[in-house]
């Protein structure tokens, strides 16, 4: 035979390398002939797998064809060569028909001698030729093998059994029996596989599954894979738990004394990722992760830190009391763990420590990615903001690292939490500027040198010495590329405008520039030469603080594109509504911290995902509020009434003015524009035979003296409401010049209703009826007037607007029980952001200050600031307001009581 | 041509396996006389789904015998199997006599393809041990195996039950296979 060449063939490294479907399945004719080479099938077979698993697309007929020749292998004893023959069954079940075929073959292998090593391969490819018309002839062995002396056939058979469940529940569920047993097996494996289908069987059944996790916490398991499922089914009972209620938390502390690391870690875990985890709660698993950092085994030492670093980013406290192991791990040979070290203690660190920190990361940074080069530059990024008075060596270290060599991301990083340092930090301005302009001098990205530019633009000017910025920008105008020359051309005309003094030297730099071969660079320059000298022109184009909302301006120029007909005029930009530059600024930086609370838990926890756990819910819905009232501002400008109401301050979160399980569904939501409110009601009709027509929204004012200052403008109604199609109304008022009322209306659908076929949809003759329906009643409140922003620094603002500013009360509230009830009732009374985490309140506190800032329509910022204390019945509340508009803190503080 | 070499070959080296496919409606008796030829017990079976094969070797010739599963959804794999085959036993249910004609059919359909040209034939008329069988006579009438022309074959009554009439339709497949008789 040509077996011998063959083999020398396949010697070769390249034996996998360029291997092609269709010679593969040539060879594989070798499984017809008698007898058998097993070495050769066998080889044949793994590039048959190898093809496989590279992706490679085999047909229904090419891979039945294959199946069956595969068949013929039964006929050789060989042991190896039939486990490679499960392995292929197992892979083509899915592609090949008629795989039952092999079902006996299969049967006879698993019931054969006990010694046989292939009887686990057997049962684990019968489960998958086998689907549940044929579940009947395989169940009784398999629930036989379940409880097989040998761990590797109980295994096979439990987790066949595993895969058999989802296609067949009734069946697996009549063998709880043998799994239970199987549970107390001799096996470690055993018992993990056995535990994980018995979770499976019972899991709808919440007392099975505490009964389940309590008895076999008891310390009758052997392998720690199975307690560190237990431990997540353990969670998973109490997230379904009442808030404040943590049964099983006692077992998840015990096991923390577990012999296995990995059980201690795994509950360590657990409690850390407990919702409303309580210091003391933590502290033993922070102890226990304490230890796993000094661990000679780095998977644990990276375990604990990434878990400790998650931990830091809510319970900062709770993770200090391992700074100084970590401060150890920095020096980590492990690369990640270093990172992981240094980003956590930047967040639990105090003032004092950073400028040891600082010293330790400097030596640091040259050792590690990019990519953790990132997350370090945003951790320190975060703790200049926290720490202003530390801008100084923040900066002095940014500038550093900006000079070493790094990609885009990385430059783009660290110039981004300059700007933002810049931003928040007047002090920082000068500094900052100056370590920019010569960043600029040797940039290799045009991208950040135009932004760069950009921001000496608008910052320069405003500072003492801003002739010296000049200099940086014209050598760009003299060295760069045209992208980065007309930005800095842009950049010298802002300097102009802004000081007067410096207006004729700058005039003559851009009159060189009129030389420039690029006509973007001329352009600019002779526009900028033209209106310099007006202060009108200027303010028009170059001061002009506001901007367009660039959703809508993309909104409307793709509409106008797609109009055909709109082309004979030219584009109206005035319908686009404008924001100020603030808040457009506003909307990015919580679009980034959105985003890096949404990618800081690298790699979720299995168990959290498990469960839908409420807090990653919560994290995910809030950004989305701004997304959701985007969508509710693109489909009222389709709307001819809505779309002249200018822009939209606000919307509301969805209000829901019916039972769900009611005929017709209704939700609200209000908008806030100028000078309108808008009343959204969006309808479902929960009946199948009824149709209705001319639906519309009926709100009568209940006495109240906000309701003089509303008058009703339009209304627009739904013209059909069929089944389980919603539709949407729409209820406008035009509200007083620059008031902005608080009402409740009583609300009423009131529409004709016509009969219909269920099946069809075919609505009947006739004129139909007339009817209403009531729903509940519809609230305007302050916090609808109130959009909820970010500030830096609270004290620094709040002192600013100086007490002059100042409305202050005390009240007494009665119907809330503590002091976190108080603040989630004034942070939704109020509508406002509340700041610094002041929101979280620690568990039995008396005494708490909660603040808060935000804008109020009309675009007035406004900072509050709640001082609470239990007392007498309830809670005591002093509210103090600051706003420039008197009114408005007014407003804010008597919408408490 | 190619099976003639091999059965040359065969009789040099004298290890060659001889392959045979045995046949039948369900509930025939294939798997039952499968292992009474292996083992030499009657064991306890359940309707085969798919095929059973094992290694028989009785003097001195190593028979590979595929066992396939005789149910009406199964039958139309059979022809995967054809491919080399140097014998067919082909098993009748003495008893069933209402279903007789099926396998008649059954059989000729078999006896047509291409790829089983030079298998030798044995028909084992089998459950003897019953009330009421056939006889070897009756079912052969009743397959038309007297028609038959072109091919080796025989008839033997069996019971795989007791045993009887296994060891003589051995010897006669041994006797076809070494050449004894063609």
């Amino acid at each position: 035979m040509n077996m011998g060449k063959k083999d020398e063939d396949s010697g070769d490294s390249g034996l996998f390398y360029h291997i092609d479907k269709s010679t593969v399945l040539q060879e594989a004719r070798a499984f017809n002939e008698t007898p058998i080479n097993p070495r050769k099938c066998r080889l044949i077979l793994t590039k048959i797998v190898f093809l496989l698993y590279q992706s490679e697309v085999f047909q229904t007929k090419e891979a039945t064809e294959t199946f069956f020749s595969i068949t013929k292998l039964f006929q050789a004893q060989d042991i190896p060569l039939r486990q490679m023959v499960y392995l292929l069954i197992k892979e083509l079940s899915t592609i090949a028909e008629d795989v039952i075929m092999v079902t006996s073959s299969l049967m006879r292998d698993m019931t054969g001698k006990s010694d046989v090593i292939y009887r686990a391969n057997a049962i684990r490819a019968l489960a998958r030729i086998t689907d549940s018309s044929m579940l009947a002839t395989i169940e009784r062995p398999l629930k036989q093998f379940i409880v097989d002396k040998q761990p590797n056939v109980s295994s096979g058979a439990l987790v066949s059994s595993l895969h058999l469940f989802n296609a067949n529940k009734e069946a697996v569920r009549r063998w709880a029996n043998e799994v239970q047993e199987a549970c107390n097996s001799k096996g470690a494996i055993t018992q993990y596989h056995a535990l994980g289908l018995l979770y499976q069987i019972r899991q709808h059944d919440r007392m099975a599954v505490i009964k389940l996790v309590q008895n076999y916490s008891k310390g009758s398991l052997r392998s720690p894979l199975a307690y560190c499922m237990l431990i997540r089914y353990a969670c998973k009972i109490m997230e379904d738990e009442e808030p404040g209620s943590r049964s099983l938390y006692d077992l998840l502390e015990g096991w923390l004394r577990h012999k296995h690391d990995m059980v201690v870690y795994e509950a360590a875990r657990a409690i850390c990722n407990l919702r409303d985890v309580s210091s003391t709660e933590l502290f033993p698993a922070v102890s226990a992760l304490q230890l796993m950092l000094v661990n000679h085994k780095p998977t644990l030492r990276f375990a604990a830190i990434r878990t400790l670093n998650k931990l830091a980013l809510t319970h900062p406290a709770a993770v200090f009391p391992c700074n100084l192991d970590m401060e150890n791990l920095i020096t980590d040979p492990n690369r990640s763990v270093a990172t992981f070290a240094i980003t956590t203690l930047l967040k639990t660190g105090n003032e004092a420590s950073v400028d040891r920190l600082m010293k330790q990361i400097t030596g640091f940074m040259n050792e590690i990615s990019d990519e953790f080069k990132i997350i370090v530059i945003e951790a320190i990024r975060s703790l200049c903001l926290k720490f202003p008075a530390k801008q100084s060596l923040m900066l002095n270290f940014l500038s550093n690292v900006l000079r070493d060599e790094g990609g885009y991301e990385y430059k783009r990083a660290i110039v981004e939490a300059i700007f933002d340092i810049v931003h928040h930090i007047p002090e920082s301005k000068e500094f900052a500027l100056s370590h920019l302009c010569e960043f600029i001098e040797d940039c290799e990205f045009n991208k950040l040198a135009v932004r760069i530019l950009h921001l000496l633009g608008t910052e320069g000017p405003k500072t003492p010495k801003a002739s010296k910025y000049i200099r940086y920008i014209y050598n760009r105008v003299i060295l760069e590329n045209a992208t980065v020359r007309a930005a800095a051309v842009t950049a010298l005309a802002r300097f102009a405008v802004n000081i007067p003094e410096l207006r004729d030297r700058v005039k003559i730099l851009l009159t060189r520039c009129l030389d420039d071969n690029e006509d973007e660079v001329r352009d600019r320059a002779i526009m900028y030469l033209r209106i310099i000298d007006s202060d009108d022109l200027c303010k028009r184009y170059v001061a002009n603080e506001s901007t367009f909302s660039w959703a809508s301006l993309e909104r409307n120029l793709v509409h106008y594109l797609n109009d055909q007909g709109a082309h004979s005029q030219a584009f109206d930009i005035s319908s686009t509504p404008l924001v100020t530059k603030e808040q457009e600024y506003a909307e990015t930086s919580r679009a980034i911290t959105a985003a890096a609370e949404l990618t800081s838990p690298t790699l979720r926890s299995a168990a959290a995902a498990l469960g839908t756990s409420s807090a990653a819910v919560g994290q995910r819905a809030a950004p989305s509020s701004g997304d959701a009232q985007a969508g509710y501002a693109a489909a009222m400008e389709k709307i001819p009434q809505l779309s002249q109401l200018g822009p939209l301050f606000k919307s509301s979160s969805p209000v829901a003015l019916t039972e769900s399980e009611t005929e017709y569904v209704v939700t609200a939501v209000k908008h806030i524009f100028t000078s309108h409110v808008v009343f959204q009601f969006d309808c479902r009709n929960t009946l199948n035979d009824s149709v209705l027509e001319k639906l519309n929204i009926v709100l009568k004012p209940i006495e109240d003296e906000g309701a003089d200052e509303l008058a009703l403008e339009t209304s627009i109604p739904i013209a059909q409401l069929v089944y389980d199609i919603p539709g949407t109304a729409y209820v406008v008022f035009r509200r007083a010049d620059g008031t902005s009322p608080s009402a409740v209306f009583s609300s009423s659908l009131q529409y004709f209703v016509k009969d219909c076929d269920p099946n069809t949809g075919e609505v009947d003759e006739g004129e139909g009826y007339e009817d209403e329906y009531q729903i509940e009643d519809v609230e305007l409140v302050v916090a609808d007037y109130v959009l909820p922003s970010y500030v830096v620094d609270f004290r620094r603002n709040w002192e600013e607007l100086g007490e002059s500013a100042e409305v202050l009360e005390t009240y007494q509230l009665t119907n809330v029980a503590n002091i976190k009830a108080a603040v989630q009732n004034l942070l939704q009374i109020l509508g406002m952001l509340a700041i610094d985490g002041t929101d979280n309140v620690p568990d039995k506190a008396t005494t708490h200050t909660l603040l808060m800032s935000g804008v109020y329509v009309g675009g007035a910022k406004v900072l509050a600031r709640c001082r609470m204390v239990i007392g007498g019945e309830g809670v005591t509340v002093e509210v103090a307001a600051r706003c420039k508009d008197e009114n408005v803190a007014r407003t804010i503080v008597d919408a408490v009581c | 041509m190619g099976q003639l070499f091999s059965r040359m070959f065969s009789r040099l080296w004298g290890s060659k396996e001889v392959r045979i496919l045995i046949l039948g409606l369900d509930g025939a008796g294939k798997t039952t006389i499968l292992y009474r030829f292996q083992i030499g017990e009657v064991v306890t079976t359940i309707p085969t789904v798919g095929f059973n094969v094992e290694t028989v070797t009785y003097k001195n010739i190593k028979f590979q015998v595929w066992d396939l599963g005789g149910q009406t959804s199964i039958r139309p794999y059979w022809r995967c199997y054809y491919a080399n085959t140097d014998a067919i036993i082909y098993v009748v249910d003495s008893q069933d006599r209402d279903r007789v004609g099926t396998s008649k059919e059954e059989l000729a359909a078999m006896l047509e393809e291409e790829e089983l040209r030079d298998a030798a034939l044995l028909v084992l008329a089998n459950k003897q041990d019953m009330e009421g069988a056939m006889s070897h006579t009756e079912v052969s009438e009743a397959l038309g195996l007297t028609s038959l022309r072109n091919r080796t074959w025989t008839i033997y009554k069996c019971s795989a039950k007791t045993g009887e009439g296994l060891t003589d339709a051995l010897d006669w497949l041994v006797n076809v296979v070494t050449g004894g008789k063609k």
